[in-house]
């Protein structure tokens, strides 16, 4: 008896708190035993790279708070690079504007597609997917534009008060989100639609509104990824920018405690989540594993991060 | 339910437009695929000629294996996303064996794929996880395994000229090449078995209502077990007819191709939501897939980039046909 329920707490603490515990048994690991861990050199780089993950993330956290999944982001990501150099000649704003333009209308559509066809969210964003990214090459060409504009290269490579501008970004919007969630009607709403649907239609919540509103900020937010991720790369890539991002994004979520059963959100477990799975494969990278072995270590976190969650759903 | 939806009873009290619906949800791709073939072989001299039309079927032939297996997946409310990655690793499986001549080359692939198979369905069937995310984990680790096997992907296993496994991608009748006709058999195979046996009834019964099914000693674990098990079977098989073909186990292939198939299966008629879809609807969303690229290549002076513009589009007009013509549940 008195078994069954350790068993029990334990599961529950490790849903609350694993991510957590990981993150902090990673580091002390590194710390330990990886040569020129501890510089900030390192850790620039390392939350350089997450950045854009991390927006990413935030959005599809939203997303699948809804019992939904967001599969186009990567594909959003794309739509939002081929647009910048189109732009650009107008001066940085009026790109970004229309790369954020971009992310804003896919999202919405696949909010639309979501809220009011009442498709189910996997489909409906699998077409963006495949549509998305064939558009993107359709409107660059087909071809990688390098880009010259110093201001817009700038967010990539120049620091504010110390810190590189895309991990600011990051940690602003990751602060915007946790309070959107936690602070707001729309959060409340969010969450509600996740773990009830009907109930929410019942309470007389703004149910489809609130749906297409979820979708459309992620798509921002993927574009917000996909700005900062040209601007680091210094030049407009519509086939490789992105790629596979959707899995990323969904494993931070996942790997962070967000059950994808819906009505629930960890921003904080998200942003973990994040550098959790960046940890893992700077250790592994560090220590000459190769990236083989990386793959097939995040696969098993996957697993095991979902396994621990799932008896949540018995809430 | 599900008797309903897979053998729907033809009352002629049955209001029209809900047979009208019924038809397209069934028969849309097969008559999509007639206009699309119709006015491509009246539009292009070329589309008609022998040699086009073997390419073609060659074409399909790879990505229906692969869909025939996510069409049971798909049937019993399930996804499966490790397929490329499945496909890509078979294909590298069978090069990598044939050194030890046709069986290993044969037999590798499909041990290797169906265990990850049977890896996925334990884990969906035995905890509850979802699908989802188990394929996703899979896709992840099978692609990781074939790196690890191709020193990270650097190293491309060749098939020895004059190897007896050869034949089996690249061997010919009557023009059409052995793909073909393997994937057609196993088509035709793969629709008997779900419409006409007691494995296909529970693979419909699954998907349909899971509950029901369970009150009813329908084995809905043993079912999951195996329709994730044959989907990885037949994504490794595939691979390893496109390495026969190919001549080598190339490491780049695969990657989105759990899209395509998805996609196909879909636009054959089968819903996302389970209980639901016919192998023959599959076959004519490959052929119209593949049709539908044969033309953009066709017309020449359009970038080859519209190819995913309009399958993503044609995705879209289907679901939202299906979603309005369709009462679900």
């Amino acid at each position: 008896m008195t078994i069954a329920l350790d068993r029990a707490r334990t599961t529950r603490w490790l849903q609350e708190y694993g991510v957590y515990a990981a993150v902090v048994a990673l580091l002390l690991f590194n710390i330990a035993f990886t040569a020129n861990f501890l510089s900030v050199g390192n850790f620039r780089t390392q939350l350089v790279q997450a950045a854009p993950v991390c927006i990413v993330a935030l959005g599809m956290a939203l997303v699948i708070g809804t019992e939904g999944v967001d599969l186009s982001v990567g594909a959003t990501m794309a739509l939002a690079a081929s647009l910048i150099p189109l732009y650009l000649g107008a001066g940085p704003a009026p790109a970004i504007a229309m790369a954020l333009l971009a992310g804003l209308l896919a999202g919405t559509f696949n909010g639309f597609l979501v809220a009011y066809l009442g498709i189910q969210p996997i489909v409906a964003t699998l077409a963006l997917l495949v549509g998305g990214r064939g558009l993107a090459l359709v409107i660059a060409n087909g071809q990688l534009v390098q880009l010259h504009d110093p201001a817009f290269l700038a967010l990539g490579t120049e620091d504010v008060l110390g810190v590189p501008v895309g991990v600011l970004v990051a940690g602003v919007l990751a602060v915007l989100v946790a309070l959107l969630v936690g602070r707001t009607t729309f959060g409340r709403a969010l969450v509600a639609v996740g773990g009830n649907r009907a109930a929410g239609v019942l309470a007389g919540l703004p149910v489809r509104r609130v749906l297409l509103g979820v979708y459309a900020l992620c798509g921002v937010l993927a574009a917000v990824a996909g700005v900062l991720s040209t601007a680091r790369l210094s030049a407009s890539d519509p086939a490789d920018i992105g790629l596979l991002m959707e899995l990323s994004a969904i494993t931070a979520v996942v790997v962070g405690g967000t059950p994808l059963t819906g009505g629930r959100v960890r921003i904080l477990g998200t942003v973990m989540g994040v550098v959790l799975m960046q940890l893992v494969r700077a250790t592994l990278i560090k220590h000459n594993l190769p990236d083989s072995t990386a793959q097939m270590v995040q696969a098993a976190i996957i697993v095991v991060a979902v396994y621990v969650a799932r008896e949540r759903s018995s809430r | 339910m599900t008797a309903q939806m897979t053998a729907p009873p033809e009352t002629p009290a049955k209001p029209r437009r809900e047979l009208v619906a019924s038809v397209l949800q069934r028969q849309g791709a097969a008559i999509a695929l007639v206009v699309v073939v119709a006015v491509a072989w009246l539009a292009f001299p070329r589309f008609g000629s022998p040699d086009n039309l073997r390419d073609l079927a060659l074409q399909s032939s790879f990505l229906a294996v692969i869909a025939l297996g996510m069409t049971f997946v798909i049937i019993t409310g399930g996804i499966d996303l490790s397929v490329g990655s499945l496909y890509a690793l078979g294909g590298v499986l069978a090069a990598y064996g044939s050194q030890w001549g046709f069986l290993a080359a044969l037999l590798l692939p499909l041990l290797v794929c169906g265990a990850i198979g049977l890896v996925n369905g334990l884990l969906v069937a035995r905890t509850g996880m979802a699908p989802f995310i188990v394929t996703l984990a899979s896709l992840l680790f099978a692609r990781g395994l074939l790196l690890a096997i191709t020193d990270e992907g650097s190293t491309t296993y060749q098939i020895a000229p004059g190897s007896a496994f050869l034949e089996l991608g690249r061997g010919t009748v009557f023009g059409f090449g052995y793909p073909v006709f393997i994937a057609a058999a196993l088509c035709l195979l793969g629709g008997l078995v779900l419409r006409r046996t007691r494995f296909g009834q529970s693979v419909f019964a699954t998907g349909g209502a899971e509950q029901s099914a369970l009150l009813m000693g329908v084995p809905v674990a043993r079912t999951k077990i195996a329709v994730y098990t044959l989907s990885g079977v037949l994504s490794g098989f595939a691979g390893a007819l496109t390495a026969s073909y190919l001549q080598s186990g190339v490491t780049v292939i695969g990657v989105g191709t759990e899209l395509d198939a998805i996609s196909v299966v879909v636009i054959g008629g089968t819903l996302l939501t389970g209980g639901a879809g016919t192998v023959l609807g599959t076959v004519m969303g490959v052929g119209l897939r593949n049709v539908i690229q044969n033309i953009i290549n066709q017309i020449g002076t359009l970038d080859s980039n519209y190819q995913s513009v309009v399958s993503g589009a044609f995705l879209l007009v289907v679901v939202v046909l299906q979603r309005s013509l369709v009462r679900r549940r």
